[in-house]
């Protein structure tokens, strides 16, 4: 395998890692909710994505339509569950993962073992000896372009700002005037989002089943805990930096070492960083 | 001794007097006369629903004391299980080998535990940071042994079997007289049962020993408990390998019971399992005891007569009963029951303490 098709390898596996896990890590870094129905909220965003492409929507507006979906259900949930638990971490477990069970079994029910899945846009390419579909740059692409999006958002506008602040010491942001409720909402919302936009960007990739949210939750979870909370400093080196050694492992050995090595290196870092890079790289736990 | 037996009432377990114990003793007899009476197939089940309580028993432990929520139980149950079926695979089920295979699979598990802990433990990795680094160990596990399928995944002479896992080895075997007794069925029932009781009574007298008193410290307050003179990571360590090597309990018992392992034990719905009984049921030993049958049993019976609609049934009374009786169904019926005997205000204290910092 030559260097380019490498590098284009590196960039999707990277770009698969940093879009399964930078909605969790919003959500998990902000509000300090482990959200085990994560996985659940991406395989909304696919359902929707799907469910409007083949009613006749173009692919992008069907992928609006899926994101739509996902933040929705996410801000339901929010409202009537998630509320109630804040502060309360290992409740919160216990209730998104029930939510989970819920949604995943609720689309099978409703919808069936599976929907059609969506032809992949934009035609293939070849690199060397092998074809590559063009869809895999615009991958890695809005991988790149959503975690910059967030950190804009999170740091340039009032509303970052305020989330922050909510986030580091929520008495003191209530004391000058700042509505946590609100920014704990309007956070999951965007956490939903992200997982919805993953959803969407996948749905004409992968085949369309109610479990599909199981594909992403290990790799999320997995780049989270390397990560920690933070986005530009935990989430994007975390998952390069795992992204790098599950591909290299795989060109060098095969698949199975490469996910084993992706196991390895979850564990060592669990070791010598136990609170996530960006504790170290940051200095601090959140941004 | 006697001040052993004292242990087993005390601040860190509900329940106490005579009436308690007189009402555990109904329930045990209760379970022995069960296990003669009943059909095989419903003695098999009720094994099946034993199996289980180990792994449920050492995450109370871990959870409820120490404040750990460890979403490992699976993957010690998995390893436990896997080990056993390995070595009793290649060991064969003559003199009494498959004793030395549990033996062996239990003892492993705890130095697996062991290493994982130190890792997290010592690095500083502390609440809510445990319970996702567990959550992947545990679904990267998962992932690997899935991955085990065909030939050249041997280790001696057991296939690992990727997705199907592993099947037919051997039950536990005692040799007898020249003749090898197989603990099956109405046998292995009574046997789960001692050793549960064991277990369960050993667990009181932890929670309430010095160590016990130790665990709450650290989950209370921990930098209070180092000041004290407390060695914190020790005792996050300790209570993190005897949970575990709970779970490698069950697992092995399952191996056992079932004659087979898959990695389904180790997914995401099999990790949560064991954090769902011990949140609905409440955190105490006997209340996860009581409440992790009951919701076995709920969910057979939902399995059964639910169809698909099963989970979604399952999901809805757990998101019910987190929202509405947080402390845990069975615990809360228990206070209840409990605070009518007359004792029970020293154990209301700490728990009020301990709901606090849940």
């Amino acid at each position: 395998m030559d260097i380019a098709s490498l590098v284009l390898q590196f960039g999707s596996t990277a770009a698969f890692l940093l879009l399964s896990a930078v909605g969790l890590a919003v959500i998990f870094g902000m509000m300090g909710v482990v959200n085990l129905a994560h996985g659940e909220l991406i395989m909304l965003g696919a359902y929707g994505t799907c469910l409007s492409y083949s009613h006749g929507l173009p692919l992008a507006a069907a992928m609006i339509c899926g994101v739509g979906l996902a933040t929705l259900a996410g801000m339901i949930l929010e409202a009537t569950i998630i509320r109630r638990l804040y502060g309360r971490p290992a409740e919160s477990l216990v209730v998104t993962w029930a939510v989970g069970l819920i949604v995943s079994q609720g689309t099978l029910i409703i919808l069936g073992p599976s929907l059609p899945s969506i032809p992949t846009p934009f035609g293939s390419f070849v690199l060397g000896t092998k074809s590559f579909s063009a869809y895999r740059i615009v991958l890695i692409a809005a991988s790149v372009l959503s975690l910059l999006a967030v950190h804009f958002l999170l740091k340039r506008t009032r509303f970052g700002l305020h989330a922050r602040a909510t986030m580091q010491n929520p008495e003191i942001a209530r004391a000058i005037g700042i509505d946590n409720a609100k920014i704990y909402r309007w956070t999951f919302a965007l956490g939903s989002a992200l997982a919805g936009v993953t959803g969407a960007l996948y749905a004409p990739t992968m085949s369309i089943v109610p479990t599909m949210g199981g594909s992403f939750i290990v790799q999320a979870f997995v780049t989270v805990v390397t990560g920690g909370g933070n986005l530009l400093y935990g989430t994007l080196p975390a998952a390069s930096g795992l992204g790098f050694i599950q591909t290299a492992l795989t060109a060098a050995f095969g698949n199975l070492l490469g996910v084993l090595g992706l196991l390895a290196a979850v564990i060592v870092s669990a070791g010598v960083l136990p609170n996530g890079l960006a504790y170290y790289l940051s200095g601090k736990r959140v941004s | 001794m006697k001040s052993i037996l004292h242990l087993l009432e005390g601040d860190q377990t509900l329940g106490r007097g005579p009436r308690f114990w007189c009402t555990a003793l109904v329930v045990l007899v209760g379970a022995l006369v069960f296990g003669g009476l009943a059909s095989s197939f419903a003695v098999d089940t009720a094994s099946y629903f034993l199996v289980w309580v180990f792994m449920a028993l050492g995450l109370a432990l871990m959870w409820g004391l120490s404040g750990t929520l460890s979403f490992g139980q699976t993957a010690f149950f998995g390893l436990g299980g896997y080990c056993y079926a390995i070595v009793a695979t290649n060991f064969g089920p003559d003199n009494g080998l498959t004793l030395v295979a549990l033996l062996l699979s239990v003892f492993l598990v705890a130095v697996i535990a062991a290493i994982v802990g130190l890792f997290m433990f010592f690095g500083g990795a502390r609440g809510v940071f445990v319970s996702i680094i567990t959550l992947a160990i545990s679904l990267s596990l998962e992932t690997f042994l899935s991955q085990t399928a065909g030939p050249q995944w041997k280790l001696g002479s057991a296939l690992i079997g990727g997705f199907n896992g592993i099947t037919s080895m051997p039950p536990i075997t005692i040799p007898w007289f020249g003749s090898d007794y197989e603990v099956t069925g109405r046998a292995f029932y009574y046997a789960i049962v001692a050793v549960l009781v064991l277990t369960y009574l050993a667990l009181r007298i932890v929670g309430n020993s010095r160590f016990g008193d130790a665990m709450v410290a650290v989950r209370e307050n921990p930098r209070r408990a180092e000041a004290l003179g407390y060695n914190v990571k020790a005792v996050l360590l300790a209570a993190f390998v005897l949970g575990s090597s709970l779970a490698g309990v069950s697992g092995v018992a399952f191996t056992t019971w079932g004659l087979y392992v898959s990695p389904d034990t180790m997914g995401l719905a099999a990790a949560a399992m064991p954090i769902v009984w011990t949140a609905v049921s409440g955190k105490d030993l006997t209340a996860t005891f009581i409440g992790t049958i009951l919701l076995l049993a709920l969910s057979q019976t939902l399995a059964i007569y639910g169809s698909q609609y099963a989970y979604v049934a399952l999901g809805v009374v757990l998101i019910a009963s987190v929202l509405t009786c947080p402390e845990g169904i069975v615990e809360k019926a228990m206070r209840l029951s409990l605070s009518q005997s007359g004792p029970g205000n020293k154990v209301r204290t700490t728990s009020r303490a301990r709901w606090r910092n849940a």
